[in-house]
């Protein structure tokens, strides 16, 4: 499971050079230029990334120690 | 009225908070002071964190560089901040969480110290993000000045422009309300104050977005303008960013997690879930303020044509000027005084800093106890807010010195990762490396910073193409008209690989630490 979501990482890191778009001027619904709205997608895939790595990359380790009062230990 | 009132009202109710954070605090304890007794809810855990990273530059800076530059501005630093950002609150924020919940660390050098058994080369580390730090606190209390001055200017009855507050009254103001909050409220007023301002971020931008949206009648007449001319229509895609910028842009928010503010801030979640809605939603809440930041930096180049690159910064300010009443002006000098004020965050790190990594590192709580620690932490708040306030009037003109520290800051910051991620995931890296990293980074940083000043008279406009700084190695040092590049890449990347190397490198040729203290961070070993 851990290569997959490092290999989904490192797709999304690699999505975000978007070259085929560099010199697009088009635009999306009449206002929004293809290269932001692009981008404006890619926030939404990170999101949804993240939504990914916290559901199957979670350290479920460390949740004890929120339950801990005073848990340092000297 | 003038609107420098609402900019005076947001200040009472700013220290309001903090005197309220005061009253509401559980204790007089260091862990309450300095982290919010590492309580924080989820949701003042998320604005808080997020509206700590977010300063003036995401609204006003980045509007003008798209001015300048065009929609690809948003790619270059919002949406790659968006995935690099939480990735690393992920992998490392919540394992520094961990690790102060376990041993009670409120540090970076703490953690660092003692997970390296070393103690001068943590002293090194403090000093070395001790002062990367300072430019951003000095930068505030100028630009609260400088607001105040400019949102409280009128034109009298004989046609004179003056302002209401002065720029010394108006930094004096900035830095009294500053500091009376960090002072009394300290991290949980911080925090506070910091969710409230990244509401009003919110807020204001929408609002912006929407006035100036409807008083152009939409924007697709603007857009068809902008694409109709060969002067602008560059602005809509990303030709005037180089890619090997593009891509070297993706290493700066590595900086992110190395801030000790943020760093800090990791430490104040009450459970280690609180992560999981800050993570997922961190790159939307960064879409919501630099998309409308980005797209009116563009639209602004329809309506105010042929402005140099420092007259740029304002144009979202000549916008809503140009388009929304006086009493919008009032809300929008509070707009940016909360921009410019996300320097607490930052003193209350330094604060922080100082007491736990110097006052009690050598001894100072053992000897004068927890109550002592709790008001250094607040003497140094004074301190260095009246050191902050007097360089921000003698240096008055000079704020551009500061504005480029913070830039290589950012750099520094981010090849400083390399050394955090050692520490947390490496059992075999050393103290001897993580110095030789840290090292290289500030040589590379002064190193940067010279190549940067010595090729100033060299700087080509925009548009054209770069210009070899020392034509003797080629296309080693490239000088554009914003950056030095090296080959063509920002100084961040190889700033970034080269700490990571050395690292590396010097960790296997030296002794690890004692088995003792591997077992205490990894378990059995």
């Amino acid at each position: 499971m851990r290569a997959w979501l490092t290999l989904v990482v490192l797709l999304v890191l690699l999505l975000h050079q978007d070259v085929w778009l560099w010199t697009n001027k088009s635009l999306v619904f009449g206002f929004l230029p293809i290269g932001l709205a692009y981008h404006i997608g890619y926030s939404f895939l990170a999101a949804a990334t993240m939504a990914l790595l916290v559901r199957f990359a979670w350290p479920h380790q460390l949740e004890s120690l929120g339950s801990e009062k005073g848990s340092v230990q000297e | 009225m003038n609107p420098a009132i609402i900019v005076f009202i947001y200040l009472a109710i700013v220290l309001y908070i903090g005197v309220f954070a005061f009253r509401r605090s559980f204790s007089e304890t260091g862990e309450e002071f300095f982290l919010a007794g590492r309580s924080l809810g989820p949701i003042v855990f998320l604005l808080s964190l997020f509206g700590t990273n977010m300063t003036a530059f995401a609204i006003l800076g980045s509007s003008g560089m798209a001015y300048q530059r065009g929609i690809g501005v948003y790619g270059l630093m919002a949406s790659s901040s968006g995935i690099v950002i939480p990735l690393t609150i992920l992998l490392i924020g919540t394992r520094i969480w961990g690790l102060g919940k376990r041993f009670g660390h409120m540090t970076q050098v703490q953690y660092l110290r003692d997970r390296w058994e070393c103690d001068g080369i943590g002293t090194f580390l403090f000093a070395l993000t001790a002062a990367m730090l300072v430019p951003y606190i000095l930068i505030a209390v100028m630009g609260g000045g400088q607001t105040l001055e400019a949102v409280s200017t009128v034109v009298g009855a004989d046609g004179q422009a003056r302002p209401w507050v002065s720029y010394e009254v108006g930094g004096a103001i900035v830095a009294l309300v500053v500091m009376g909050y960090v002072f009394f409220g300290g991290m949980r007023g911080t925090a506070w104050v910091n969710t409230f301002q990244t509401l009003l971020f919110l807020l204001f931008g929408t609002m912006a977005f929407l006035l100036i949206a409807r008083s152009l009648g939409g924007f697709d007449q603007v857009m068809e303008r902008l694409a109709g001319s060969p002067r602008t229509a560059p602005l809509l895609s990303r030709e005037r960013i180089p890619p090997q910028e593009f891509f070297s842009y993706m290493f700066i928010p590595l900086s992110a997690i190395m801030f000790p503010h943020i760093s800090i801030m990791c430490l104040t979640a009450r459970k280690v879930e609180h992560f999981k809605r800050t993570v997922i939603f961190y790159p939307l809440c960064i879409m919501l303020i630099w998309v409308p930041s980005v797209y009116l930096g563009v639209v602004a180049a329809s309506q105010f044509p042929g402005l140099k690159p420092g007259e740029a910064d304002d144009v979202i300010i000549r916008l809503l000027t140009a388009n929304a009443g006086a009493l919008l002006a009032g809300i929008l000098g509070a707009g940016i005084m909360a921009c410019v004020m996300a320097s607490d965050s930052q003193i209350m790190a330094l604060c922080t800093m100082f007491t736990q990594d110097i006052f009690v590192h050598y001894g100072g709580h053992q000897r004068f106890g927890d109550h002592a620690q709790v008001w250094t932490g607040r003497a140094f708040v004074v301190i260095i807010t009246l050191i902050a306030y007097w360089v921000a009037l003698a240096l008055k003109d000079s704020a551009s010195i500061f504005e480029l520290a913070i830039r290589f800051a950012f750099s520094g910051f981010a090849a400083l990762s390399p050394i955090m991620v050692a520490a947390l995931f490496w059992k075999r890296s050393t103290k001897w490396g993580a110095l030789a990293a840290a090292v290289w980074v500030l040589v590379t940083m002064l190193g940067s910073w010279y190549l940067f000043q010595i090729s100033v008279p060299l700087a080509p406009r925009p548009g054209q193409p770069p210009v070899a700084i020392i034509p003797a190695l080629g296309d080693l040092f490239l000088r554009t008209p914003g950056n030095v590049t090296v080959y063509g890449y920002l100084p961040v990347m190889p700033m970034c690989v080269g700490s990571a190397l050395l690292m590396i490198v010097v960790s296997l040729l030296t002794r690890p630490p004692s088995k003792g203290t591997l077992e205490r961070y990894f378990g059995r070993v």
